[in-house]
C-alpha cells in the first residue's frame, strides 16, 4: 500500500451528515463541457455538492426503559445490531486496569445454556458474527447477521450480553492468552512507542497512562468475582442503548427486541461510571529514549494531553489537524515523506475521549535520520502556529466536508457514527451541522487553536530505536533534555 | 502488498439484485449480483460501470495487469516503486497536485501492488468524477514527460522506508520474505518479494521507468471500474472524453511460469527479535479460481476459523500450546500457497522442541481429514460464514469496484459474485477430504521456524 492507512481514516471518524449546498458550491467553478479532445490545461472543477439524505433515526423504548434507535438501510439484506453500554476502560478501578476489557472478552466464553464451544458452534452455524469489545468510554456487543438469520441470532446475542457464564476455567484460559499478548507488545516498536507515550504523558496513576487492556500485574490478579461485579454494575438497561441498522422495518423488529431484551431488569439505583479526572498537563519539553538494538527505524511519538470530545474547538481542531498531519497532503507527511524521504508516512491526531485524550504526532523514520526527523517535526509545530495559507485552509475544509458522506455507506460504518452520538451524548444535529461548522472555520481560528493546543516547548518526545546510533545525534541536536527509559518502566 | 483471501472484505452497491430462492429452501439464499455496463474504447481500455446511489460518492478503480511477476531479476520491487511514481504527477498535473486536487474535492486515493496486478483508486464526491478521470487519463497517457531521476530518487527513499517499517522493523517480518524464496526457484516470478530487495531498489533507473511504462501501462493492459452514484450514460461520455487522447500501446503476452513443485521437505530456522517461537508451514496449491482453490479456502476455515475449528480447538483451546494460529489459501494467478502459521505460548522448553510438538499435532489433524471427510455440520458452519461474508462485501462501492476488476481480470465477467459464491456452496465433505489428500503432503512442503534471538 502506498499510504499509511489508518492514520487518515481515523481523522475521518467524526466527519458528518449533510453536504452543504451553499458555501461549498460557492467555491467551485462550473464543470467543463465535453469536447472532441479534452482540455487538459486545467483540472476540471467539481460540480455542486449533492445533498446526503441520511435515513431517519427512529427512536423507541422497550418496556424496561432500554432506548432503541433503528435506522433502515435496505441495499443489502443484512443487519447490524449493537448493544452499547456506557462503561469502558475508563471505569476500571485503580489497580484493576483491564477489567472492562477482560469482562468484554469473557462475554462469549459461554452464555445462557451453552458453554464456550457450544456457543461458538451455534453462532458460526448461523453464519453470523457476534463481537464483544471495550473502548475507553463504552463496551459493545455487536451482531452482524443476514436478515434471514435475525430471529435465531437475537437470542444468542442477548445471551452473550446479559447471561454470560464467567466460568473459572475460561477466565484462567483467557488470563494466559492476555498475559501472552502483553508479552508480545515487546516485539513491536510501534506499540512500545504508543504505550510509552501514554505512560510518560499521563503517568502511572491516571487511567490513560496504561493500555486499555491493563498490564501484566493487573491481568495476573483479576478474579472471576471482580469480572462478575463489573458486569452486574454496568450491564444494565439504564446504562445501555440498543442500535439497529440495516434491512429492517422498525415496527416489525421492535416486538423481537422486546422479546429478547425487554425482560432485562435494572438492578437497583443507577451508578454510572465515575468521570475520570483530567491529568496534569505535561510540564516541559522532555525527550525519552527507549533502546531497541539494531532497529532499522526509529518509532517517534510527540505530543501531550489534548482535548475531550465535547471541546468547543472540535471543528477548528479537525481543520487544524488536517493541515498539520491529518491527511496525505498534510505538512508533516509532505515534509518527512515526500520532501525528505525519511519515512513511509507521518501523521498527527487528537484522540478525543470523554476526558481529554492525547494529541500525538507519529512516524517511523530511518535510523540514520532520526535527529533530522525530530528537527523537522519541531519545525512543523512552530510553523502551524503561524497563519495557514488560503489554499491549505480551503483544501482541508473541503477534504473534511465534501468527503463526509463516505462514512455512512455501510451498516457497520453508519452504526459506528451513530454509536459515537450515543456514547458522548451528542445531539443528532451533530451530523447536519458538521459541514457548515467545518466550512465556517477561519485562518484566525486555526492560528488561535494551534497556539493553544500545539505548544512544542511542553511536548513529550518518545523515540524507540537503536540508541547506539541515534542517542548521540539526538543529544547533539540540542532539542531538549534527554532521558533514557526502559521498556519495563513503561509497561509496569 | 499481497492479498490473502479473495473473498474477504469487498463489497457491492445499491443496484444489487437480491432475489430469494423458492420458499421451500430452509435458509433462503440471496442471489447476489452487481449489474454493470461494459465497453472497450478504441485505444483498448476496458471500462465497467456500476450504479450504486447509497451515498453521493463514486469510486474509480484502475487495474493494470502487471505486478511483481513481470519484474526482471536485479530489478525486483520495481512494479511497486513504479506504483509510487504514478502519484507524482504527469504532463498536466504538477508534482503534488494529484493529492492536492483530490483532497480539495473531498476525495482520497491509494494504490497497491501484488505479484499479479497493480491497482489505483479514488473515492470522491460523485460530482467530481471528471477530476478523477482527468487525473487517471493524464497519468495513463502522459506520465513520462515529468519523470526525472530526482523524482525516482524521492520515491525510492519512501519505498525503502516502507520496507524497513513493514518487514525489517516488524516482528517476524523477515519470515514472509523468506517463504517465497524457499518455495519458488530463482527463475519463477513469485520467487522474490513484491517489496523487492534493497540493492535492487537502489539500482532502479529512470530508463527502467520508461521501459516499464511503455511496455505495461498501455490502455489495452488496463481496466477501469466506476462504481457509485453515477448515471451510466453520462459516465460513459465522460470516460470517452477523458481517455480519447490516450494512445493505444502494446499488449504484453501473458506471464508464463514453469509449473512448480516441492520434491521434499524444505526446512529452515531464522532468529528474530521476538518473544515467542513461530512455525510456518507452506504448500503449493491450486491457482486462483482453478479447481481446488475454493476447497483449500474452506479447508483453511475448517482448520483455524472459530473455536471449534480443528487446529484452534486442539492447540489453542484444549492444549493451550499456541497463542494464535491461522491457515489461509493465498490465491494468486500463477499458483497459490496454502499456509499455516502458529505462534507458541511461552514455555521453558527449547523453541525447537516446542515447535516440533505443535507440528506433530498439526500433522495429526491434517491426517484425520485425509482419513475421513469433515462432518456435514462442520462444513456447513464454514460455508454459512462464507455466504455472510459475500453479503457483507456487497455494501461498499470502493471494495465492490476493486472486486469487479478482480473478477474481470480473472474470468472476463465483472459480475462473477454469484458464480464465485456457487463454487463454495457446491462443496461436499468428500471434496475437502480429496483436497487435503491431494495438496497437503507432509513430505513435500516448507517448514520455516522462527526462534527468539538476535536478528
Amino acid at each position: 500500500m502506498r499510504h499509511w492507512g489508518n492514520g487518515v481514516q481515523r481523522m475521518r471518524q467524526w466527519v458528518n451528515g449533510m453536504i452543504g449546498m451553499g458555501a461549498v458550491a460557492m467555491l467551485l467553478a462550473l464543470p467543463l463541457a465535453a469536447q472532441q479532445a479534452p482540455d487538459r490545461s486545467k483540472a476540471p472543477a467539481p460540480g455542486p455538492a449533492a445533498a446526503l439524505d441520511l435515513p431517519a433515526i427512529q427512536k423507541r423504548t422497550l418496556a424496561n426503559g432500554l432506548p432503541v434507535w433503528i435506522v433502515q438501510m435496505s441495499k443489502v439484506p443484512v443487519v447490524q445490531v449493537n448493544l452499547i453500554v456506557r462503561a469502558g476502560a475508563s471505569a476500571d478501578p485503580a489497580g484493576k486496569y483491564g477489567l472492562s476489557s477482560f469482562t468484554s472478552a469473557m462475554l462469549d466464553e459461554g452464555a445462557g445454556t451453552r458453554d464456550a464451544l457450544a456457543l461458538a458452534d451455534a453462532i458460526e452455524y448461523l453464519g453470523i458474527s457476534i463481537s464483544t469489545g471495550s473502548s475507553w468510554d463504552s463496551s459493545t456487543v455487536g451482531l452482524f447477521t443476514p436478515v434471514s438469520k435475525l430471529d435465531d441470532a437475537l437470542p444468542l446475542m442477548a445471551d452473550v450480553a446479559l447471561r454470560p457464564m464467567f466460568s473459572e476455567t475460561e477466565v484462567e484460559r483467557l488470563r494466559q492468552e492476555r498475559l501472552t499478548s502483553l508479552l508480545q507488545q515487546r516485539d513491536n516498536a510501534a506499540q512500545l512507542a504508543t504505550q510509552g507515550f501514554a505512560r510518560l504523558v499521563y503517568g502511572p496513576r491516571h487511567r490513560y497512562g496504561t493500555g486499555a487492556t491493563g498490564n501484566t500485574a493487573s491481568n495476573g490478579e483479576m478474579t472471576t468475582s471482580e469480572i462478575r461485579s463489573f458486569h452486574a454494575q454496568y450491564y444494565q438497561p439504564q446504562h445501555a442503548h440498543l442500535l439497529v441498522v440495516g434491512d429492517v422495518i422498525a415496527d416489525a423488529i421492535l416486538p423481537k427486541l422486546e422479546k429478547t431484551f425487554g425482560g432485562w431488569k435494572n438492578a437497583g439505583a443507577a451508578a454510572a461510571p465515575p468521570a475520570l479526572g483530567t491529568a496534569t498537563q505535561h510540564g516541559a519539553k522532555q525527550i525519552y529514549l527507549i533502546d531497541r538494538p539494531g532497529a532499522p527505524q526509529s518509532q517517534i511519538r510527540i505530543g501531550w494531553i489534548g482535548v475531550p470530545r465535547n471541546t468547543p474547538d472540535y471543528h477548528v481542531l479537525e481543520v487544524m489537524n488536517t493541515v498539520l498531519g491529518g491527511s496525505f497532503t498534510s505538512r508533516l507527511n509532505q515534509n518527512l515523506r515526500e520532501r525528505n524521504g525519511y519515512s513511509y508516512g507521518a501523521s498527527s491526531s487528537f484522540d478525543m475521549r470523554m476526558t481529554a485524550g492525547p494529541f500525538v504526532a507519529s512516524s517511523g523514520v530511518q535510523t540514520d535520520k532520526t535527529a533530522e526527523a525530530l528537527r523537522e517535526f519541531f519545525n512543523e509545530f512552530d510553523a502551524i502556529r503561524r497563519p495557514v495559507t488560503a489554499d491549505e485552509l480551503a483544501r482541508a475544509k473541503n477534504y473534511l466536508a465534501l468527503g463526509f458522506p463516505a462514512g455512512f455507506e455501510t451498516t457497520g460504518s453508519m452504526a459506528s457514527q451513530i454509536g459515537e452520538l450515543i456514547v458522548h451524548g451528542l445531539p443528532e444535529a451533530t451530523f447536519k451541522e458538521y459541514v457548515g461548522k467545518v466550512l465556517a472555520v477561519t485562518a484566525a481560528d486555526v492560528e488561535r487553536a494551534a497556539k493553544q493546543y500545539v505548544q512544542p516547548d511542553r511536548f513529550a518526545v518518545i523515540v524507540v530505536g537503536d540508541l547506539a546510533t541515534i542517542e548521540q545525534p539526538i543529544r547533539a541536536a540540542n532539542l531538549g533534555p534527554v532521558r533514557v527509559v526502559t521498556v519495563d518502566e513503561i509497561l509496569k | 502488498m499481497t492479498k490473502a483471501r479473495i473473498l474477504a472484505g469487498f463489497s457491492l452497491p445499491m443496484a444489487l439484485v437480491f432475489a430469494l430462492t423458492p420458499v421451500s429452501a430452509q435458509q433462503p439464499t440471496p442471489k447476489i449480483s452487481a449489474p454493470y455496463e461494459m465497453f472497450t474504447l478504441p485505444n483498448g481500455l476496458t471500462v465497467i460501470l456500476h450504479e450504486d446511489h447509497t451515498v453521493p460518492m463514486v469510486s474509480v478503480n484502475v487495474w493494470y495487469h502487471v505486478g511483481s511477476a513481470r519484474e526482471k531479476f536485479g530489478r525486483t520491487g520495481f512494479a511497486h516503486l513504479f506504483e509510487h511514481i504514478l502519484f507524482e504527477g504527469s504532463r498536466n498535473v504538477k508534482e503534488g497536485d494529484f493529492d492536492n486536487l483530490l483532497e480539495a474535492a473531498g476525495g482520497f486515493n491509494n494504490g497497491s501492488t501484488t505479484t499479479d496486478r497493480t491497482n489505483y483508486y479514488e473515492s470522491l464526491p460523485a460530482n467530481a468524477l471528471d477530476l478523477a478521470l482527468f487525473l487517471e487519463s493524464d497519468r495513463m497517457g502522459f506520465l513520462l514527460d515529468v519523470v526525472t531521476p530526482q523524482l525516482v530518487d524521492g520515491q525510492r527513499d519512501v519505498v525503502k522506508n516502507e520496507r524497513r517499517q513493514s518487514y525489517e522493523n516488524a516482528p517476524y517480518g523477515a519470515a514472509n520474505v523468506r517463504i517465497t524464496e524457499l518455495m519458488y526457484p530463482k527463475e519463477h516470478p513469485y520467487h522474490w518479494p513484491v517489496i523487492g530487495y534493497m540493492d535492487d531498489l537502489s539500482a532502479a533507473t529512470q530508463d527502467d521507468v520508461k521501459e516499464f511504462f511503455t511496455r505495461y501501462y498501455a490502455p489495452g493492459n488496463a481496466s477501469l471500474v466506476i462504481a457509485g452514484a453515477i448515471n451510466p450514460a453520462e459516465a460513459r461520455k465522460k470516460v470517452e472524453h477523458w481517455f480519447s487522447d490516450v494512445k493505444a500501446g502494446p499488449r504484453p503476452a501473458p506471464v508464463v511460469a514453469p509449473p512448480v513443485e516441492l520434491t521434499s521437505v524444505v526446512t529452515e530456522t531464522l532468529t528474530d527479535n521476538v518473544q515467542l517461537p513461530r512455525l510456518y508451514l507452506a504448500w503449493h496449491s491450486p491457482a486462483q479460481f482453478q479447481p481446488g482453490d475454493a476447497e483449500m479456502d474452506v479447508l483453511a476455515g475448517l482448520l483455524t476459523s472459530g473455536k471449534n475449528s480443528r487446529l484452534y480447538k486442539r492447540l489453542v483451546y484444549d492444549l493451550q500450546l499456541v497463542q494464535n494460529i491461522s491457515a489461509f489459501q493465498g490465491s494468486a494467478a500463477l499458483g497459490s500457497r496454502f499456509q499455516i502459521v502458529a505462534t507458541a505460548r511461552p514455555s521453558t522448553n527449547p523453541p525447537a522442541e516446542v515447535l516440533a510438538k505443535i507440528k506433530a499435532i498439526i500433522d495429526e489433524e491434517i491426517e484425520k481429514l485425509k482419513q475421513s471427510p469433515p462432518e456435514a455440520r462442520e462444513l456447513q458452519r464454514v460455508l454459512n460464514g462464507v455466504e455472510s461474508n459475500f453479503l457483507n462485501s456487497m455494501q461498499q462501492s470502493l471494495a465492490k469496484a476493486d472486486q469487479m476488476n478482480a473478477y474481470y481480470f480473472a474470468t472476463g465477467n465483472p459480475d462473477y459474485f454469484q458464480e464465485d459464491l456457487a463454487r463454495y456452496m457446491a462443496l461436499q465433505p468428500n471434496d475437502i477430504q480429496a483436497a487435503a489428500r491431494r495438496w497437503l503432503s507432509t513430505d513435500r512442503r516448507l517448514e520455516l521456524s522462527v526462534h527468539p534471538g538476535k536478528k
